[in-house]
């Protein structure tokens, strides 16, 4: 027996617990339809498992527990799932609340649910979690899962298990009656909780008005393996109370805001052991406890083992409790309970007794006096605070202070209000004040959550500008790039090279020059024996340094550049080889004729020598030919050069000649063969001929087309001037100023100089263009004609209609008309001409313009693609062998067509 | 006469001391930002509605600190206000609005949304759900309730419903101060001598 400490105050009510402790347990009737709130613990509601019109059986879970603090909910009994919606709970507020209603079908089916045989064997997190699936929460008051509390033996050391069977509540029984008839249980659940636990000792604190309870306990206990002690505490309201409890056994407070297992020690109440017994050896689920029904209106109080979600009314009705006398409905204990106006409201899994009380049993309360500064709560307040000051601070929602005098350590257990001679319902003001500090706390929460949220999109919204910025720059970046590519890939980059080589050998020139002067100064202070030798010494050797970088830094970039620019090098390579054979070969045949005149024997080897070079010197000559018609093709060929050729192959032509009339002269026996050599250089000598003409007549054929580009330019001034002119004409005629016809005459001698100008340039275009074809006019020519006359005629016109009475301009536009109307003529006549000519060959003038501008089209779109894909860096190869071929028969079209035009 | 001169060395000794811990102090425990900011953030409801003319709530409780006047957020109501003007000492003055006494949250008629996710855009907090073309849904938790995604819906389906009352934030009400009678009330004395 352990030694029983006090707690600071405490009152003593009227127990009232006589009156149901006289019949035994009753098993409740099952009513039909239960009524089964999902929430019926602390923390988060449990998850409906089951739809309505589900058949559900006895001990089925019908909502799973979701998260840490929650515990499941099982259907009572068997039967049909009607309806799962908003019903009243039992709750101060009278709000309704998520329920899963049952039609029962009277069965009582049991789901096969089953205990364990060895609990034992079982690991602790595994029977935690067993019971959990039992939807077990505290049958004391509060409902908070119990699995939770059982989890405590992980990370707090747990010295002391209390078992609470205080019960200090008036009218309450139920843990009574629970424990005389069926303590076997109670001490079964406590050996499984001492099992997860594992506390040193487990203290049963219960109060001496139980005396049967206390002897059927002890009988229970004697010789019990565990270390199991019955302390009885003197009655006094509210040793039920946790942390009451806890001071009356141990003499240990538990710290303001703390939980008592912070000092080693975990209470469970003697309903929560018991159910825990049913759950772990017969695989019950929690779906019935034990409910007081007492009060002056029931004629028969008594407890009733009920199913949860059995209505209220139904035990009421089992007790026979009078209607009329009923005055009020009082859920839980006198001192912490509520009232309730809905008899349906159904039986939870903390509804721990119900009073129907007559109006002489609770009166309503006597409106509530000032406060007389008695400090009467103060002396009966068992958590030690100040209730008067709590008082005062809630009802001028002062909240802050009163959160400063503990208020939250209040356990609403209505000692105060009962000893208060004023009659203040000080426990409604304090649970009004918690009420409202809490919510401001969640509201704090809330908005702390609503900056933390609007600072993350703000600091979102800012990184999204950023990044779009930086992808925009990025491509802006991309484009500028790729028009600097493009403009300086085909012009600018060789020319730019070309420069750069070009400074870079004037650079390593100087540095030479410098080498060299400093060189001399060197050696002339040498042979001088001057002092200064180190220093220019020094100075020779930076030079040196400089002339050498500057060498390297030439040769680096001539060598880039002869990457940059191959085709042509390899044409001067080329060249240069083809020089030097034909030199080599020169040199030969000179060895030969001279080896000849001196009638040598080693003339075979010789002629073999020159026959060979002779070949060499073609193979080279070949070379660079294709070279230059591969690189140059489309350029006018050098006419120059041809011209060197063709002469280089006359006078070799002419040498062989000479050579052969020799050879013949002297009877060599290799007359034949020089013979043959001069057959082929005159040959050569044709072409090179044949070829230079060719340039040249090109190339004569080019110069009438500068001529065309300036007399293009004289018409475009000539047409300016008249534009010029005519403006200011028109502007004089609509103003009436009397200089009219001095312009008008000025004007007209313009357009005569423009007339010649375009008829001089149309000479020209035409001796140029089509040389064989000089009396056809050029169209685009006409076109311009026809088109400048329009806007002439339309001119005139309008002047014209400003003017009528205006003879002048009268006679004019007759004019211009007829002079539009000719050049149109001769427009059409030429067009038509043209697809005359064309159709004459077969072919369709407009549908060659189409196909050109088609071929034009697909020629640009294959770059474009070819663009596209060497910046993916794919395989260009075939891209370009169709461009190739597309930029071909774009071309034939287009000189097909320009044929034509 | 040396009294003095030790009085004073003592004295001139002791502001030096002090001088130096203080500048240490200060340079030490300088506090970044601006703390009185803060302050008047922590107070304000956090809605981020902008009826107050800011874009949000820390904007207002900038412009406060420059000087704006205090009672400028309806959500926030005169609690707010008294609480700025406790925090500001300064005169707790009249909130320049109707105070909105009901908390509201934003509901989507889900099936009328078209999915254009202008709401989303709209709302400050990121309470809304949804993607181009998808049915559209509010966070409730999330919700502050400040309307702003009311009015940019195409097809109004947004609707601004008071924050229903559950279990979980059911609030007590304060009770009924006690009547106030004098002896002389009818009624009153009778049930005085019946209680006699
Ligand atoms: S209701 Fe609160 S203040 Fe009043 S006596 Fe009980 S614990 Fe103390
Ligand atoms: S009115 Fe109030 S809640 Fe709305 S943004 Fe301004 S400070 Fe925030
Ligand atoms: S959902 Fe609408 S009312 Fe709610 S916070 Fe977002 S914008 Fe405001
Ligand atoms: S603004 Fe309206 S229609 Fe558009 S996504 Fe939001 S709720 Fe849907």
């Amino acid at each position: 027996m352990g030694k029983v400490f006090a707690f600071h105050g405490g009152i003593h009510p009227p127990e009232n617990k006589k009156q149901s402790t006289r019949t035994p347990i009753a098993i409740a009737p099952i009513p039909e339809v239960l009524t089964v709130p999902i929430q019926q613990h602390i923390g988060i509601p449990a998850k409906v498992l089951v739809n309505v019109g589900d058949q559900v059986l006895k001990g089925q879970m019908i909502a799973a527990a979701e998260g840490r603090i929650s515990a499941s909910v099982h259907a009572p009994t068997s039967g049909k799932v009607v309806d799962i919606s908003m019903q009243p709970v039992p709750h101060a507020s009278g709000l309704s609340a998520q329920c899963v209603v049952i039609e029962t079908d009277d069965q009582e089916q049991w789901s096969d649910t089953q205990g364990l045989a060895d609990y034992t064997a079982l690991s602790k997190p595994e029977l935690i979690d067993f019971i959990r699936d039992k939807g077990i929460a505290g049958m004391g008051g509060a409902g908070f899962p119990t699995d939770v509390k059982l989890h405590l033996g992980d990370d707090h050391i747990v010295n002391t298990l209390i078992i609470n069977a205080a019960e200090c509540e008036p009218y309450i029984t139920a843990d009574d009656m629970l424990m005389r008839e069926r303590a076997d249980r109670i001490v079964r659940g406590i050996e499984v909780i001492h099992h997860l636990l594992k506390p040193h000792h487990v203290v049963i604190g219960i109060e001496d008005n139980k005396a049967h309870a206390i002897r059927v306990l002890e009988e229970q206990l004697k010789g019990h393996p565990l270390n199991i002690d019955i302390v009885v505490v003197p009655t006094k309201y509210p040793s039920g109370g946790e942390k009451q409890l806890i001071k009356l056994l141990t003499g240990v407070e538990v710290p303001s805001g703390g939980i008592p297992a912070d000092v080693g020690i975990v209470c469970q109440n003697v309903g929560t052991a018991a159910a825990i017994s049913d759950a772990v050896f017969d695989g019950k689920p929690l779906i019935s406890r034990i409910v007081t029904i007492t009060g002056d209106a029931a004629r028969k109080p008594q407890n009733f083992e009920a199913l949860i979600g059995t209505p209220f009314d139904t035990l009421l009705e089992a007790a026979d409790v009078d209607r009329n006398a009923l005055s009020r409905l009082v859920c839980g204990g006198p001192m912490m309970g509520f009232t309730i106006n809905d008899g349906s409201i159904p039986v939870i899994k903390t509804s721990n007794c119900v009073i129907a009380a007559t109006a002489d049993e609770m009166p309503p309360a006597p409106p509530a006096q000032a406060c007389i500064r008695c400090g009467m709560c103060e002396q009966v307040c068992p958590a030690e605070l100040l209730p008067q000051q709590l008082h005062w601070f809630a009802k001028s929602r002062e909240l802050d202070k009163a959160k400063h005098h503990n208020l939250f350590d209040c356990i609403e257990c209505g000692a105060c209000a009962y000893v208060c001679p004023s009659s203040i319902p000080l426990v409604q003001y304090y649970r009004f004040a918690k009420s409202e500090i809490r919510n401001e706390e969640a509201e704090q929460r809330k908005a702390e959550l609503a900056k933390q949220r609007f600072e993350a999109r703000l600091a979102r919204q800012e990184q999204e500008k950023l990044e779009k910025e930086a992808r925009r720059k990025a491509r802006a970046a991309d484009a500028a790039k790729a028009q600097a590519q493009k403009a300086a890939a085909p012009v600018s980059q060789p020319a730019s090279s070309e420069d750069e080589l070009k400074k870079l050998k004037t650079a390593a020139a100087v540095a030479r020059t410098k080498l060299k002067k400093a060189q001399t100064a060197l050696d002339k202070a040498k042979a001088d024996g001057g002092d200064d030798i180190a220093q220019l010494d020094l100075q020779f050797q930076q030079a040196q340094q400089a002339s050498d970088k500057a060498a390297a830094a030439l040769a680096s970039a001539e060598a880039g550049q002869t990457d940059a620019v191959k085709p042509a090098v390899d044409t001067k390579q080329l060249k240069t080889a083809a020089a030097v054979a034909r030199t080599k070969l020169k040199k030969a045949e000179k060895a030969l004729a001279s080896a000849e005149e001196k009638g040598q024997d080693d003339l075979d080897a010789l002629r073999a020598t020159v026959k060979e070079l002779t070949q060499k010197a073609d193979a080279a000559q070949q070379a660079l030919e294709q070279a230059d018609s591969g690189t140059s093709a489309p350029a006018v060929p050098d006419t120059k050069q041809l011209k060197t050729a063709a002469a280089v192959a006359r006078t070799k032509l002419k040498k062989a000649q000479s050579a052969l009339a020799l050879a013949q002269e002297q009877g060599a026996d290799n007359a034949d063969e020089l013979a043959k050599t001069v057959a082929e250089l005159e040959a050569k000598a044709a072409t090179a001929q044949a070829a230079f003409d060719a340039a040249e007549s090109g190339s004569s054929s080019a110069q009438p087309q500068d001529k065309t580009a300036d007399l293009q330019a004289d018409v475009d001034k000539a047409k300016q001037t008249l534009e010029k002119a005519q403006k200011a004409l028109t502007a004089a005629q609509a103003s009436g100023s009397p200089a009219v016809d001095k312009m008008r005459a000025g004007v007209e001698k313009l357009e005569k100089k423009y007339q010649d100008a375009v008829t001089a340039l149309q000479a020209v275009k035409g001796s140029t263009e089509k040389p064989a074809a000089e009396p056809e006019l050029d169209l685009k020519a006409l076109k311009q004609t026809v088109s400048i006359m329009r806007t002439k005629l339309k001119k005139a016109e309008k002047a014209l209609a400003e003017a009528p009475d205006d003879a002048a301009l009268a006679d004019e536009v007759a004019r211009l008309t007829q002079s539009h109307d000719e050049a149109k003529q001769a427009f059409e006549a030429g067009e038509a001409k043209q697809i005359e000519q064309a159709a004459a060959q077969g072919v369709d003038l407009k549908q060659l313009k189409i196909d050109a501008a088609m071929a034009r089209a697909a020629v640009t779109k294959i770059e474009r693609a070819i663009k596209k894909a060497s910046e993916q860096d794919s395989d260009l190869r075939e891209l370009e062998t169709e461009l190739v071929g597309a930029q071909q028969h774009a071309d034939k079209l287009n000189t097909t067509l320009s044929q034509f035009e | 006469m040396s009294t003095v001169v030790i009085a004073i060395c003592v004295l001139l000794g002791l502001a030096a001391v002090f001088g130096i811990i203080l500048g240490y102090a200060a340079v030490k425990f300088k506090v970044e930002g601006n703390p009185i900011v803060d302050q008047i953030d922590g107070l304000l409801p956090q809605t981020q509605c902008g009826q107050c003319g800011y874009p949000g709530c820390r904007p207002y409780a900038e412009a406060i600190a420059n000087g704006d006047a205090i009672n400028k957020c309806p959500p926030g109501g005169q609690s707010t206000v008294e609480a700025l003007a406790d925090l500001l000492d300064v005169e707790a003055v009249p909130l320049d609005a109707v105070e909105e006494t009901v908390k509201k949250v934003a509901y989507i008629r889900e099936d009328e949304c078209i999915g254009c996710t202008k709401c989303i855009q709209a709302c400050p907090v990121d309470a809304i759900l949804g993607a181009a073309k998808q049915m559209h849904t509010v966070i409730t938790a999330e919700c502050t309730g400040c309307d702003l995604c009311v009015e940019p819906c195409p097809v109004d389906c947004i609707d601004m419903l008071p924050l229903e009352t559950t279990l979980n934030n059911w609030k007590w009400d304060a009770p009924r101060p006690g009547i106030e009678l004098i002896a002389t009330d009818a009624g009153r004395g009778t049930e005085q001598r019946g209680a006699a």
